[in-house]
């Protein structure tokens, strides 16, 4: 809970520098704020309490994730410096509504009660209304606020008919008691409804097949640093609530919710890898390896005892992997009011070690071994086997095989191709929060054991 | 001395490399491949037992960083580390744009492929295998010839086409874990598999291992990318790289799916043949003197892929001894071709000729690997060459009739290609005799194509416990 307050407070205390004219510390001092609160959370780390009636709970599960949301916000922030340089003046909202959106993340992986889910997924969801939509005299920016809110406010509205639903069959919000009386037995029938359409809701927010027709259209449309904060970011945060809120309410799953999370999964993963391979704007091949990874991502639903590592593993990887990838294409697509693939030709003479990262970062994404990714996609390959799910993990092989079509598509447009754009500048932020993320995402792949040092 | 300082050297030299500068690349690069070099020979030599290194990496999945160092794993590391200074010796003399990238791509390529025939852990093993994929794909890309849309089409084939490959040997591996709980290759090789399991895994990495020879019908990449990609990338590819595919069907194919190699002996005999015949009557036809060479290889390593399928000790002894000897007449036979390149500018074989009279130092070398590719007594690949048609007629004589096909048509399409190359009217182009650099590089593999055909013994007693090693694990 003090976490959830110091990140709140840190939010209105941006505000307020802003009116006493300190407009130069915010992003510093924000970013140092952000640190205090890692700090806070390593050092409450191993211990398991709850406050406020249940309201939130600290386990090895939402710590683990809280640690990861903070350090993809911290770099999110980084990049923030070098991206609103032409919006000086409004830089206090955008960093402030980021670090709302950060408390709303914090609320949706260490919730103990429905109300509080809720709460955290409207936080989130409203601030990225606002971010989608914050380049005010941008049409595309406008429409893609416009769509999200409105795909995201009716995918809201069946989550919490679901939750609803669950409150009439248990008589509770508190996940807990909703889960001894799941498992007893004793809950009414139409507990299943509820369960169904907050698995419809979580399925929008993650992006998967088939509740995924927003994203390529929303991802374009905002503005980059906002994409980059809802590819990873967000993404995380959703699939990680999805996942807690899965394995308290699944139990002794019957066989046709088992073929239909397989399904889900393995339908994400070939329409996002297909689609992504006709793609000529970077956000939106993005968007669909996005909805691809969260396919990736689906099959540890089919484990949920034991896939919490590999599912933090995942996300820590694709997530790292995205913001290195996400900080070169800012830079390489500043001022130019579109993405498209040409925009690259030739980064790799004049930029090199941006291209690098580039390279390495699509590396781990497509699963190329001592790149995190690799790791990842081992672990979930590994645990659907021990599963059984044998052919969900030769579609899931089949697809990091396409997926390597559109990767290299955009590695082979740096290398070879010359280039016709003009960039100037080596701005320092870009470069260390690339080297920094990319790092990170190295680090995670040559220890794959951090999972069990932060007790998952 | 250690395998892992090995792998050190050529990791730090790569990085050295890139830091050093274009002007020292190559020289930085060179020296640091002559350490490797040193060391592997420090290796092979106080070299009595084998050992196995392993350090825990991971709890969970459970993955060992584990070496194994047996007279297999050096000999194939004295191939690596003794072709990787050649093959950097042979740009001397020659302008490479980008040099520092170039240098340490290579290696780190070396690093890479020493891992993958040292590593005894299934994931190591695994990532280092596809970490050789990523230099070579960046050096056919970059610092290939020819067209670059056709260059990008040739190259992304053939990393896609390996990537699919290397995924199903993972899938592979992944079952086998969640079998034996570890992957370490003692485990895997103790491991009771049933027969429907010894096919699936069969087959998984077969498909990586028939991609990377490669065999047919998995061949189409590699006469394309052979074109394509810079000599330099060209003796990597078929020097050492498919060697690589080869070293792990005996060490890793064969011992953990025994019943099932023994029931698709025969026909995995029939498709290696089938490459020997078919590489040899498509390169009769070649006009571009490097895709000749490509065809020539395809039907080499179909010989060698039979020789390792008989599951017998003298074809897996002979196979390994051709592994050896087809690396270092390979890289000599791209090498001349570069050679007739940089004075030619042209790879077609129909404007060259008449070089004999003009540069007779290099015709006589050419002409010793010409003579050893096709398998003349005395030579190194003779020894390899006979050793596997001799274990095949072991098998039934027919298997040995057809694949002593490759020596008559070997000899057909190479000296026909000898005879239109190097002799005939003077050439009106002019042709300066080799120069120092060349001369000691083609001398080195020549003296080298000798040494060990007179005195193969050193290499055969070297690798003999191994094998049999492995062999006990098949039957």
């Amino acid at each position: 809970m003090n976490v959830l307050i110091a990140i709140a407070g840190l939010g209105v205390l941006v505000l307020v520098l802003e009116i006493i004219n300190l407009r130069k510390v915010i992003i510093p001092l924000s970013i140092l704020g952000l640190f205090g609160v890692l700090g806070m959370i390593c050092c409450q780390m191993g211990k398991t309490e709850d406050t406020f009636n249940n309201m939130i709970v600290k386990d090895s599960f939402g710590s683990a994730f809280s640690i990861l949301l903070v350090s993809l916000t911290i770099l999110l922030l980084g990049l923030s410096h070098e991206f609103y340089r032409n919006h000086r003046t409004k830089i206090s909202d955008f960093v402030s509504i980021k670090l709302f959106l950060l408390s709303g993340c914090i609320a949706m992986v260490t919730f103990g009660n429905f109300a509080m889910f809720f709460l955290g997924i409207e936080i989130l969801s409203i601030a990225l209304y606002v971010l989608a939509a914050s380049e005010r005299l941008n049409l595309r920016s406008n429409e893609a606020g416009m769509k999200y809110f409105l795909l995201g406010a009716f995918a809201s509205g069946i989550l919490l008919f679901g939750i609803t639903l669950i409150y009439g069959a248990t008589g509770s919000f508190d996940l807990e008691t909703i889960t001894a009386i799941v498992q007893s037995g004793e809950a009414e029938e139409w507990l299943n409804i509820g369960v169904v359409m907050i698995a419809i809701g979580m399925l929008f927010k993650i992006a998967a097949a088939p509740f995924h027709f927003w994203a390529p259209d929303v991802y374009e449309g905002s503005p980059a640093l906002t994409t980059a904060l809802m590819s990873t970011l967000a993404k995380v945060t959703a699939i990680a609530a999805f996942f807690k809120i899965w394995s308290a309410l699944s139990y002794d799953l019957p066989l046709v919710t088992i073929c239909i999370i397989v399904g889900v999964a393995m339908l994400s993963m070939t329409i996002g890898n297909i689609m992504a391979l006709k793609q000529a704007n970077v956000k939106r091949m993005l968007a669909f390896s996005g909805i691809s990874h969260a396919g990736f991502m689906l099959m540890a639903f089919l484990n949920t005892e034991t896939a919490a590592s590999s599912l933090f593993y995942y996300a820590a990887a694709y997530a790292t992997a995205g913001i290195a990838a996400f900080a070169v294409i800012i830079y390489v697509a500043r001022d130019k009011g579109h993405e498209d693939l040409a925009l690259f030709n030739g980064l790799g003479k004049t930029h090199p070690l941006l291209a690098v990262i580039l390279t390495c970062a699509l590396f781990s994404m497509a699963g190329i071994p001592v790149f995190a990714g690799f790791f990842a996609k081992l672990m979930l390959f590994n645990q659907s086997f021990t599963g059984g799910y044998i052919a969900l993990v030769i579609v899931a092989v089949v697809n990091s095989i396409i997926s390597v079509g559109y990767y290299f598509k955009l590695i082979i447009a740096m290398f070879t191709n010359e280039s016709n754009e003009e960039r100037t500048g080596k701005p320092f932020m870009i470069y260390a929060v690339a080297v920094v993320a990319l790092l990170l995402n190295l680090a995670l792949g040559l220890y794959p054991n951090i999972t069990g040092c932060l007790g998952l | 001395m250690d395998a892992i300082y090995i792998l050190g050297i050529l990791l730090v030299g790569a990085m050295l490399t890139y830091t050093v500068g274009d002007k020292w690349a190559s020289k930085v690069a060179l020296l640091f491949s002559l350490v490797a070099f040193g060391f592997t020979v420090c290796l092979g030599h106080c070299l009595t037992e084998e050992r196995n290194l392993i350090w825990s990496w991971i709890e969970s999945p459970s993955i060992h960083f584990a070496l194994k160092i047996d007279g297999l794993a050096v000999a194939m590391l004295l191939l690596t580390t003794a072709l990787i200074p050649l093959i950097i010796y042979s740009t001397f003399g020659k302008q490479v744009k980008n040099a520092k990238a170039f240098f340490a791509l290579i290696l780190l390529m070396a690093f890479a492929m020493s891992g993958t025939f040292l590593a005894a852990d299934g994931i190591l093993y695994y990532i280092f295998w596809e970490l050789s994929l990523i230099p070579i794909y960046f050096i056919a890309l970059l610092w290939g010839n020819g067209d670059l849309e056709e260059r990008k089409k040739a190259v992304i084939k053939f990393f896609i086409y390996t990537f699919a490959g290397s995924l199903f040997m993972l899938a592979a591996f992944i079952y086998l874990y969640s079998k034996a709980g570890s992957l370490l290759i003692a485990d895997l090789y103790a491991l009771d598999l049933t027969g429907e399991e010894q096919c699936w895994i069969f087959a998984a990495f077969f498909l990586a291992y028939a991609i990377k020879i490669p065999l047919i019908p998995f061949h189409t990449w590699q006469a394309n990318v052979y074109q394509k990609a810079p000599t330099v990338g060209t003796m990597l590819l078929s020097g050492i790289m498919l060697k690589m595919g080869l070293y792990s069907v005996i060490r890793w194919q064969l011992p953990i799916a025994p019943d099932a190699s023994k029931e698709w002996m025969p026909f995995l005999l029939y498709l290696g043949i089938a490459g020997v015949i078919y590489g040899s009557i498509v390169a009769i036809r070649q006009k571009d003197l490097k895709k000749l060479l490509a065809y020539s290889s395809l039907a080499h390593v179909g010989l060698i892929a039979a020789g390792v399928y008989s599951l017998t000790f003298d074809g897996i002894q002979g196979a390994v001894l051709q592994m050896l000897a087809h690396g270092l007449v390979v890289v000599g036979l791209f090498f001349a071709a570069e050679v007739i390149h940089r004075r030619f500018e042209t790879r077609k074989i129909d404007e060259m000729g008449g070089i004999r009279q003009q540069a007779p130092k290099f015709t006589s070398l050419f002409m010793i690997l010409v003579l050893a590719s096709v398998g003349l007594p005395l030579t190194f690949n003779f020894v390899g060459e006979f050793t596997v048609l001799y274990s095949l007629s072991q098998i039934d004589i027919i298997y040995a009739v057809l694949g002593g096909l490759t020596i008559i048509l070997g000899a057909y399409y190479m000296l026909k290609m000898f005879q239109n190359v190097m002799l005939g009217e003077t050439n009106a182009k002019p042709f300066a005799d080799i120069t120092m650099h060349e001369g000691v590089l083609l001398g080195i593999i020549a003296g080298a194509i000798f040494f060990f055909g007179l005195h193969a013994k050193c290499i055969t007693d070297f690798i003999t416990p191994s094998i049999q090693n492995i062999l006990t694990h098949i039957n």
